[in-house]
């Protein structure tokens, strides 16, 4: 293999200039041929998230299959009457098909399926293409790779250059439909306050507001959306709005990961909470 | 591969090390359409220029529009303690404004004032705030924008090619120069018009240093074989905050800008001794007591905080203390700023600092005072040139940067050696390719001299049982550290020329074992040739150098002689034998030796914007 | 204290092993003092690089108990204590001898970085850059090129031929640093998704994690180019803009 592109010659001779070789390729490399010298449980953090997603897939699509117990209301309902609170399951909000109970919509009508699946390709979307599960998936899932410094398992690796990996590029679509989904979670968390006798807080309420805060947080501190609110302006001191949002964006951004495991976890657990309430299960405390 | 075989390159232009100076005149002398090689010791981008922390001095007036280049070179010679060459100080000082400009244009992105101009901060012996910086990682800014300038317009760079020996021509002039690729061990011989030294310092002959190994003064040490003229050798700064513990970090700089920026010195009584140490000469700009100190920092029209003295006087005042039995367990001084600023401040400002201190040294500096003491840092000494066109005493040969001597002194400002590299460096590439471009042939060089070298290049490999070389670089720089430190006397420096003698025999018969790819020892025994060869030409100059001025301080003569300050001890090499003869200072023209006439006034100017 | 054993990776192309070395233990001691005064004893001829010994120049890149790491960076008594400490040289790049590594691929990747292209000066003859603009590059500008993010990354860690067509982390640094040059008019772009494989990162942040100089490559660099590649290219809102408006965002730089 020649380096840094020298040529040997005599004396006599002279070469005019080193010739600037391309990348050589298949040089032999040092070290042992082991898998990995790392010591310790390098697999465990991977191996944490990996069974955390596959749990949550899996409840979310129980939950979707379900297609009941996902509201507590005080309209007409077929499941649970009065009660005098107004709890929607995050899963199924909105409410869009003529099966739904606690709606009459007729635009969804043809869908024959659990409203959920309707919904949950949004929010799923979201998830399926964000930057930080991006890192969760490729490395529990399809170990490329299983960890740091840890060889993966793949003869051939081409990145999202193809589909359908390519596909998470449209990121910043499912962004926007992120933002319209964040603010219906927040309509259902002010709705939360609804009681039969006027406004009202119980144990649902605040797991509801819980819920639209983490989701925001999720939602504003995604990579998508610092680069749309500034981080695609070169001379921020002359875009100062754009420069705020960027600057705010950047203090929340670090945290994604943290983000993305509380507000998946907590959306699960209202959607259970919902479910136990709706199912009788146990009663809704109400603090005043 | 046979020795009679060697792979060549020519070229108009070759430049010996890739720091600030190297690269800077590479991008000049390719810009001067020459052709071009730049060889270097390092990886491109490793040289010593990226442990510049504080910042390049420019009088470009951002802070204070006082600033001129007639301040900033009355500050530099004065600095220098008058021994500066100073055409070179003068040179430097109209210059630096321009190079500093043309480094943001090539992508710098330095810290800025609030008008978006460039920011400058306060180091010692500046009157005026005046060095550009980004953070504390000025060098890595610097070396960064060479490198990317150099690397877009296609500089033909070799790397971790040592460079062994200048080989003359027929006329006397340097025509060649030979030396090994590090990973492989086989030869390369350049053949050329012009010869650009950059090839920085001398530092690590000291035990306790700032510089990395790569500062074995090749540069000074080839200058002096082909027949080139050395000056000032006998000046070398020791900076006066290093780490001193753990040990593994001993001489670790600390940035001056930890006292720019609030720190202060306190001996182990809790005493800040630096008010007793102001020499008459900066007394005049110097803060008295606590109370004027303190409030500098703030407002600039009280005067400076003796923490902010040139870095001799304040390495010196360190080691009087610990001397005088006022040091901490390690041997240093508390350098505190944990006390005076706020953990975010000191995080914002000294980021590498803090993380140097945390990593290494398991110091947090937001809490706990640093302790620091002298190291060696730089030398003041180097090749002569003549000041326009950096050529050396030797045709063919030019140098620039920390290699050249002249521009500092006696003692090197901070702030100026960044500067210097850039102002110099650029001119080392004009005069590099001048040369070489006038000249219609290359020069013929004999190949029994290109073959005498080599074998002698090879000659420790063939003694794999004699002594490691390592042991005897450990004993070249404790032999150096203790005898020709940062105080000394005839007596030791007596003591360190003949222990040099013995060195010189035993880095003679050095052996190293193993083959010639990438081994350590067979490198460091030919580094161990120029350390030799440098370390001689330090202590025959100091012992000559009868006064204390600047980074040479004498115990047994421990003023300034007016008589010594009118000349520079001037190194040669004939025959095998080193000569230090004196020669008489450069006599300054009188509308700059006006300058210095009156009395310094008190610092009272008044800011202009930025940050203070 | 007690001794230390430490195994380091000897040999070149053709091959090599493990030797241990054991060493009397030294207080406030960093990796790279332990094999320096291995090498200053035992083994001379050890083939190691570095230089400032204060992990500001990136030289003394390697792998510690498998973990890319700067030996001068590892306090001894970081590591488990009482065993054995492996030190291997960067996997990803070619052995020379030893622990030194060929790394001239990175530096090839960097000649093909189209260079800034700066605006105009002011009427003043200045550049006005306000702090704001420059701090996010000084960030990506801190780097040492140490190359330990190029190393740990799996796209040409564990595929070789992926080399040929990806510039690595430490490059798409450098790519965001001029992209978000506030003086720059350049655009590499189409460059950095056609040849110098941004879509081949999978984000899996394992750069980050190594970086010593703690540059959130991942997040700063990789993502925001990701997403000023979606600006250009996949975003069918964007580029309908641009055709209505006449508006480029920059100039289509030549690949």
């Amino acid at each position: 293999m020649t380096r840094y592109g020298v040529i040997l010659v005599t004396l006599t001779d002279s070469n005019p200039k080193p010739v600037s070789t391309p990348v050589s390729l298949g040089g032999a490399r040092g070290g042992p041929k082991v898998k990995t010298l790392r010591k310790g449980a390098w697999w465990l953090p991977q191996l944490a998230s990996g069974v955390g997603l596959a749990l949550f897939v899996a409840y979310a699509s129980w939950t979707a299959i379900r297609n009941g117990h996902y509201y507590v209301g005080i309209m007409p309902s077929h499941y649970y009457v009065g009660s005098g609170r107004d709890y929607l399951s995050p899963f199924y909000s909105p409410c869009l098909t003529n099966s739904c109970v606690n709606t009459s919509n007729h635009v969804f009508n043809w869908w024959k399926l659990s409203p959920a699946f309707l919904i949950l390709i949004f929010p799923g979307g979201f998830r399926a293409t964000c930057y930080y599960y991006r890192k969760a998936y490729y490395r529990s899932f399809w170990f490329s790779p299983p960890a740091c410094a840890v060889t993966e398992p793949h003869k051939k690796y081409s990145g999202e250059t193809k589909f359908p990996l390519i596909l998470n590029n449209i990121h910043r679509y499912f962004w926007y439909f992120a933002v319209v989904f964040a603010g219906i979670l927040t309509y259902d968390a002010v709705l939360a306050f609804r009681f039969s006798g006027g406004i009202g807080v119980g144990l649902g309420t605040l797991i509801f507001v819980v819920n639209a805060v983490l989701i925001w947080l999720y939602t504003l501190s995604c990579h998508a959306c610092r680069h749309l609110c500034g981080g695609h302006t070169n001379t921020f001191s002359k875009a100062p709005v754009r420069y705020w949002f960027w600057k705010k964006i950047s203090v929340i951004n670090p945290h994604h990961m943290l983000f993305a495991w509380l507000s998946l976890v907590w959306i699960g657990f209202t959607d259970f909470y919902v479910y136990l309430v709706a199912m009788g299960t146990i009663h809704d405390p109400k603090f005043f | 591969m046979t020795e009679s075989s060697v792979e060549t390159h020519d070229y108009d232009v070759v430049i010996i090390g890739a720091g600030g100076a190297g690269l800077r005149a590479a991008i000049e002398s390719v810009a001067r359409g020459a052709k071009t090689a730049l060889v270097c010791k390092s990886l491109l981008g490793k040289a010593h220029t990226v442990m510049a922390e504080g910042g390049l001095a420019a009088a470009m007036g951002n802070v204070w529009p006082e600033d001129n280049w007639k301040v900033h070179f009355r500050d530099t010679m004065r600095g220098g303690k008058m021994l500066n060459n100073w055409r070179m100080a003068e040179l430097h000082a109209k210059e630096a404004p321009d190079r500093v400009y043309e480094l943001e244009e090539w992508g710098a992105l330095f810290d800025r004032t609030k008008d978006g101009l460039i920011l400058q901060r306060d180091f010692g012996g500046h009157r005026y705030a005046r060095l550009a910086h980004v953070g504390d990682r000025t060098g890595l800014e610097l070396i960064r924008t060479l490198q990317q300038r150099a690397v877009a317009m296609g500089i033909d760079v070799f790397m971790e090619l040592k460079i062994v020996k200048l080989i003359h021509d027929d006329s006397g002039a340097v025509a060649g120069a030979l030396g090994f690729w590090r990973n492989s061990g086989e030869f390369v011989l350049f053949r050329g018009k012009s010869f650009v030294l950059a090839s920085g310092g001398i530092g690590k002959s000291w035990k306790y240093t700032s510089n990395s190994w790569e500062s074995s003064g090749d540069g000074h040490a080839l200058a002096l074989w082909a027949g080139a003229d050395l000056i000032d050798m006998e000046f070398v700064q020791f900076h006066p905050t290093g780490m001193v513990w753990p040990l593994s970090v001993r001489g670790l700089l600390v940035t001056e800008g930890v006292r720019g920026d609030g720190g202060i010195l306190k001996n182990s009584d809790g005493e800040r001794f630096m008010f007793n140490y102001i020499p008459p000469m900066f007394a005049p700009d110097t803060a008295d007591s606590v109370e004027e100190a303190d409030k500098w920092y703030d407002d600039k029209n009280f005067r400076r905080p003796p923490e902010l003295l040139p870095r001799d006087e304040v390495a010196r005042s360190i080691n009087s203390e610990v001397k005088a039995g006022r040091g901490t367990a390690h041997g240093g001084v508390y350098l505190d700023i944990a006390s005076r600023r706020s953990p975010e401040y000191i995080r914002r400002r000294l980021p590498s600092m803090y993380h140097q201190f945390k990593e290494l040294a398991d110091v947090d500096i937001t809490t706990t005072p640093m302790e620091v003491g002298p190291t060696c840092h730089y030398a003041m000494g180097g090749v002569r040139v003549d000041p326009d066109s950096t050529r050396a005493t030797v045709d063919g040969l030019f140098a620039a940067g920390e290699v050249a001597g002249g521009m500092h002194g006696s003692n090197r400002l901070g702030g100026n050696s960044l500067s210097d590299l850039i102002v110099f460096g650029r001119r080392a590439g004009i005069g590099a390719s001048e040369r070489a471009l006038g000249m219609t042939s290359t020069p013929k060089i004999s190949e029994a001299l290109v073959n005498d070298a080599i074998s002698e290049t090879l000659l420790p490999l063939t003694r794999s049982d004699a002594e490691n070389p390592f042991s005897v670089q450990h004993d070249l720089q404790e032999t150096m550290q203790d005898l020709v430190g940062i105080i000394r006397t005839h007596r030791e420096l007596e003591e360190a020329i003949e222990k040099l003698e013995v060195l010189q025999d035993r880095v003679d018969k050095v052996g190293a074992t193993g083959g010639r790819r990438f081994n350590s020892s067979w490198h460091t025994a030919v580094d161990l040739k120029s350390m030799i060869t440098v370390s001689k030409a330090c202590a025959n100059s100091a012992i000559l150098r009868k006064e204390s001025r600047g980074g040479h301080t004498r115990d047994d003569f421990p003023k300034a002689d007016p008589e010594f300050g009118k000349i520079n001890h001037v190194v040669s090499f004939k025959n095998g034998a080193m000569s230090v003869t004196p020669a008489p200072l450069p006599v300054m023209p009188a509308e700059l030796a006006v300058l210095f006439e009156d009395a310094p006034p008190v610092s009272n100017p008044t800011p202009k914007g930025g940050d203070k | 204290m007690s001794d230390i054993t430490v195994r380091i990776w000897r040999g070149d192309e053709n091959g090599g092993e493990f030797k241990e070395y054991v060493v009397p233990a030294q207080e406030g001691e960093v990796v790279l003092d332990v094999v320096h005064r291995v090498q200053a004893g035992q083994a001379p001829d050890l083939a190691v690089r570095w230089n400032c010994k204060a992990g500001k120049c990136g030289s003394c890149s390697a792998e510690i108990n498998g973990r890319p790491r700067l030996m001068c960076m590892t306090r001894m008594n970081s590591l488990p204590e009482g065993e054995p400490v492996t030190i291997t040289p960067m996997k990803t790049f070619p052995i020379i001898r030893d622990l030194v590594t060929d790394v001239s691929f990175n530096f090839e990747k960097l000649k093909e970085v189209p260079a800034l292209k700066p605006k105009p000066r002011e009427k003043d003859g200045t550049y006005r850059m306000m702090q704001q603009d420059i701090e996010r590059g000084q960030e990506f500008r801190k780097c040492i090129e140490c190359f330990l993010c190029q190393d740990v990354c799996h796209v040409i860690r564990d595929h070789e031929e992926n080399k040929e067509n990806y510039a690595g982390p430490r490059l798409f640094i450098r790519y965001a640093d001029l992209e978000m040059h506030p003086l720059d008019t350049n655009d590499r772009r189409k460059l950095l998704q056609e040849k110098a494989g941004l879509g081949m990162c999978n984000i899996t942040k394992c750069c980050t994690e190594v970086c010593p100089e703690h540059i959130h490559i991942t997040d700063n660099a990789i993502i925001p180019l990701k997403e000023r590649v979606v600006d250009d290219r996949y975003d069918p809102i964007a580029w309908l803009g641009r055709k209505i408006f006449k508006r480029s965002s920059k100039t289509q730089a030549s690949a």
